[in-house]
Order: structure tokens, then sequence, then C-alpha cells
């Protein structure tokens, strides 16, 4: 006797839920070949407000955690992955049309990704802050702030990067502290979502990573202006359009003083840059004994 | 109190109208143990069918300005300093500094010892909402609790009023009217009425407070909604913003349907304030829904509907610059309360 296939429903997650879209609308996510995966849902620009809304509100929480506790959450997100690998190599093989071993590489790339990043998380403040030289007693230092709620447009091209791409625009962005709100892969989501229902489990606090699936050239003209997001990577926005809407999308941002990070070609390689690039730094002075 | 040994009762124009000019405590009890049951089922049926209806555009941007027009802007902490009714008197007078075209809210609620500062704060935009100023009102008689003796809450009561407040919000002893004494919570609505009375011979507005998260059944609220008119109430409200549940739609699409049955039956129109608990323009929006379509839009003014809120202003606000710009406003862009 045959049994009956139990279709996965790919969600958003926003605030640590698994809601659909409010508006309703799915879209069918299909492999390169045209056979159909699954239904995703397409997120709207209420969604989208709603995520800024969660991630507004999960910031100072995930801020307020010691750097040596998130590097160990980022740290726990690798060892999740590792144990769901196999999902994750069968999604990537049958959304990117890769054999096994191509996917498999990649889900390893992403693990390590993961792991590289958690060492980052209590020692990116001793290289991107300093103690200021200064002629009187006291102490002048520079440390970096996390800069609040990122929105962010992961990379959209069709094969290397559903999983890599999404990872390393996300964990450079968590890891000082910032809430992030992403808008995955639109040709190839499911590795996205399954990555939330892996960080749902992993001592990420709810709200932290966001992650809408849709259309970026739907969803990013509205987060570009949104006045409660504090930066913009535009990872994967080159290739909305005929690839030069992400300045748009620049111009918008700068009405709200946004920093943005422009478009990069595939998965954005790891590097402490992206970690920089979404910290703000605080300068403070700190009288010190005489004696 | 027994039914059995009838008292008279402090004299109150409906309630003499109403059951007769030998106003005893029996007469009172009968009418209100009288009124039909209310149908628990089809009143929370009928408030989540109006919940759903859907405002868009123009009809969305006049709510909110009508949400703010009909907002007492309030603020009851224990930590209130006249610094920080004054800058909640700015905030009233001018919502939106980024938009001069954004109404005023009706009034500022305040507890009584601040009237003064609020009503030096307000200065020459002090008066009637309807006519575009802001009026004080001052919550009363013991507030949150009531339980002080009356002729404290009658003090209470003439010192806010002298001090200059357009609106006196005062709450039932609730132990009273759930120990079954509706005379002695009518006697004391009365009072305090009285109380409200300006050198002037005029009236400053009373809302009377019945606190329903305490009154335990939609039948309890129905009675104490028919008590608080028939003492004299101007304006009827939910609650004191202390007790959770506060407002509630279904609770408010209630009192509103006495308000109608008391419109229908005299021709009277008495106001109607839910308080506490309303944070999201959406929630709002069905409020002014459960009004148009319970009492009429004739009651989205002033001087017959009201919004108690402290952070449902922000909301709002947000919402009309989203309107107004075409893009999702923050928090950066409203007050921080």
């Amino acid at each position: 006797m045959s049994r009956l296939a139990v279709p996965k429903t790919y969600k958003l997650a926003i605030g640590g839920k698994f809601p659909r879209s409010e508006s309703g609308r799915t879209y069918a996510v299909a492999s390169p070949s045209g056979r159909f995966l699954a239904n995703a849902a397409l997120a709207s620009r209420k969604d989208a407000r709603d995520a800024v809304v969660a991630a507004r509100a999960a910031q100072p929480g995930w801020a307020g955690a010691t750097a040596y506790n998130r590097g160990q959450v980022l740290y726990r997100i690798a060892e999740l992955l590792e144990g769901r690998r196999a999902q994750f190599v069968d999604e990537i093989v049958q959304s990117e049309g890769v054999t096994a071993a191509v996917a498999g590489a990649q889900t390893d790339a992403a693990i390590d990704l993961w792991v590289w990043y958690a060492g980052w998380a209590d020692k990116y403040a001793q290289v991107a802050g300093n103690g200021n030289p200064v002629s009187g007693p006291y102490f002048n230092l520079s440390v970096p702030d996390p800069t609040g709620v990122v929105a962010a447009i992961a990379p959209q091209e069709r094969t290397g990067v559903s999983l890599l791409g999404f990872a390393a625009v996300v964990a450079p962005v968590v890891l000082s502290g910032n809430t992030t709100v992403v808008v995955a892969n639109e040709a190839a989501p499911l590795s996205a979502i399954s990555l939330a229902e892996v960080l749902a489990t992993s001592d990420v606090p709810g709200g932290v990573v966001n992650t809408l699936t849709g259309s970026p050239a739907e969803l990013a003209p509205w987060l570009a202006s949104h006045a409660d997001v504090n930066a913009l990577d535009l990872a994967g926005a080159g290739s909305i359009g005929d690839g030069t809407a992400w300045i748009d999308l620049q111009i918008s941002a700068a009405e709200t003083l946004k920093r943005v990070l422009p478009p990069v070609s595939g998965a954005p390689a790891p590097s402490l840059e992206r970690i920089t690039a979404f910290v703000e730094t605080k300068t403070v002075w700190h009288t010190k004994a005489m004696l | 109190m027994t039914i059995d040994h009838p008292v008279a009762l402090a004299p109150a124009d409906r309630a003499v109208r109403l059951l007769g000019g030998d106003l005893t405590e029996k007469a009172l009890r009968l009418h209100l143990d009288g009124l039909a049951g209310v149908d628990a089922v089809g009143l929370e049926a009928r408030a989540a069918d109006l919940a759903t209806r859907s405002i868009k555009t123009s009809s969305k941007a006049w709510a909110l300005d009508t949400i703010i027009r009909t907002c007492d802007l309030t603020t009851l902490e224990g930590a209130d300093t006249p610094g920080k009714v004054r800058s909640l008197v700015a905030k009233a007078v001018m919502p939106d500094p980024s938009d001069p075209s954004c109404p005023r809210v009706a009034a500022v609620c305040v507890y009584g010892d601040m009237v003064p500062y609020a009503v030096e704060a307000l200065g020459a935009h002090h008066g009637d909402p309807e006519k575009g100023l802001v009026s004080v009102a001052a919550v009363a008689t013991a507030f949150p609790s009531g339980r002080a003796s009356l002729a404290i809450k009658l003090a209470d009561t003439r010192e806010a009023v002298a001090a200059g407040a357009d609106e006196i919000d005062m709450v039932i002893d609730r132990g009273a009217f759930l120990s079954g004494r509706y005379g002695l919570v009518f006697d004391q609505i009365v009072a305090v009425k009285e109380a409200c009375r300006r050198a002037d011979g005029s009236y400053a507005h009373l809302k009377v407070i019945l606190e329903t998260g305490e009154l335990q059944t939609y039948d309890n609220v129905r009675r104490a909604s028919w008590l608080a008119i028939l003492a004299g109430a101007d304006f009827i409200k939910t609650s004191t913003g202390k007790v959770s549940p506060a407002a509630t739609l279904p609770v408010t699409l209630l009192m509103l349907e006495v308000i109608r049955d008391w419109h229908r039956l005299t021709g009277e129109t008495i106001g109607m304030k839910p308080a506490g608990g309303i944070r999201a323009s959406k929630d709002a929006v069905r409020y002014l829904v459960t009004v148009a379509e319970t009492v009429g839009e004739q009651w989205l003014t002033p001087h017959l509907w009201r919004f108690g809120a402290s952070s449902l202003v922000n909301d709002v606000l947000l919402q009309r610059q989203k309107m107004t710009t075409g893009h999702y406003s923050g928090p950066d862009y409203v007050t921080v309360d």
C-alpha cells in the first residue's frame, strides 16, 4: 500500500512565530527544471511592517545579552545545523538542482560560517574599538554599539546561495546585537525557512531574525523607506529590476539616514567589515586615578 | 438596607421621571432587577462581527482624526508631576508638531491635584472641544478604588471643579453595587453630581466609571449603566484603566445599547467613554464602527464619545504619518511617554 506524501507548508518567520502572510498570498516554488516543490508565503508590505515591529521589540534584549552569550547562541545554531544537515542538503539539491556533493559543500560552508562569526561575537569590539590617546588624566574609549534594526535582502542567485547566502547576510548583523528583517532568496526560499526553524530552537530570542519570503522588488522599497529601520544590507538587491533599482533604495534610505551596504554578487564572504558595517562607534571618557 | 424597608433616595430628576415621585430603594431595585438579561453569546458574536469591518483610505483618514479629536489624553500615575502634566498639555494642543493639520485631542485627564497645572498650561487653549479647544478632566471620588467616605469623595470633587476642571470622572462604589445596595450607589452619584455644580450654577460634566472589570457579569454592566444614567450621569465610562480587563468591545457595545435605549425612551443623549487597554489604532477604529452601528454616527463628537487612553494617540499618529508620507514611520517620530 502506498503512502500519501505529507508536503511541508513553508511560512514566514516573524517574532518567533511562523505565520502565513497576512495577505493570504502564496507562490509556487519550483526546481530549476520546473518541478513543483512547495508553496511558500508571498509576504506583503504589512508582513514587513509587522516584522520590523517584532525586530524592534527584540532588539534591546538581544543587545543586552553579553557578547559571550551571543557567541554561544550563534555557535549553537551551527550545532543544530550540523544535526539537520541531511534535510538542508536535500532542500538545496531540490531547489538549486545541484548534486548532493555540491549541496553538501554549501551546507558545510554555512555551518562553518556560523562558527566563524560566533567566534567574533566577543572579539570584534577589541578590533573595532579603541582606547584613544588623550593629554589628560582620563580615559577616552571608543566602543562599537549595534545600530538597531537592519533590513536585508539575501543573495538572489539561482544556485550556490540559498542557504549560504542567507546565513552570510544574517550572522554578521545579529552577532553584535542588531536584530534583522531578511527577505529570503525568492526562487529558492526553502532553506531560509528551514533555517528559521533552526533559529527558533537554538536559543535565539524570537524577533531577532525575521524571515520573509516573497518578492524583494515588492518588499525592499517599504523596508528602505521605513523610518524605524536603522540600516539596510542590499546584498541581493542587485537582481531587482534592471540591476540599478537598488540605487533608488539607497536614495529613499537616505531620507532617514540609514547605513546602506551595496549589492554583492553571490554569497558575501565572511569578513570583519560586514560586522563593523552595522555598528556605530560610541566614544566616552572616564576619569582615571591621578596616583 | 432591605427591599422590605423603603428608604427615601436623594432626588434625581431622571429617576423621578421614570420611576415616579416617591423614589425608593425598592422601586429602583425592581426596575434594575427587572431589566432583561444580556445574551452574552449574542453580544460577543455581534462585537466580533463589528470588529471585522475593513476601514480604508479616506474613511480611515477620517477615523484616525476622529480618534484624536475624541481622545482624553491621560496620565494617572502616582509619579505624575506638574512638569509631566505640562508636557501632556503641550501634546494635547499639538499632537503632531510635524503636521499642523492634525486635530487637537478633546481633553487632558489628570488627578485632581494636577488640575491647576493643566489649566495654567492650557491657557487660551482651554475650552470646549467642539470648538477646537481642550478641556480638563479630573478623576475624583478617591479614584481608582473609590474606597473613602462620601464626605471625602465630595470634597475631592468640589476641589477639582473649583480648580477649573470641566469634567469629573467619578468611580462608583463597586462593593456596594455587587452586594446589591443600589440605593447607596445611586445616592452617591447624585451627591457627586451636586458637587459638580459651579459657583455660577452650571455643572461640570460628570462621567461615571462603572469599572466593568469588577462587575463580573454583563447583566451587572447593564444594571450599573442604567443606575448611573438614572442618577444623572452625563457620560458612562467603562473602567479606571487600573483593573484588568479594562475596556472591551462587547462591554462597550452593551453600554452603548443602554444609551441607545435611553435615547429612544427619553430623547436624551448620554455620552460613552471606553478607557484602558485601547492601544492600537486598529482597535480604536473598531470602537468607532461599533458606535456608528449602535447609536449612530452623530455620537462621534467630543460631547458624546471619548477614548480614555495614554498610548493610543502615538499609534494613531504613526498611522497618520504613514498615510501622509507614504512610508512607515517609527517610534522615534512621536513622543516618549
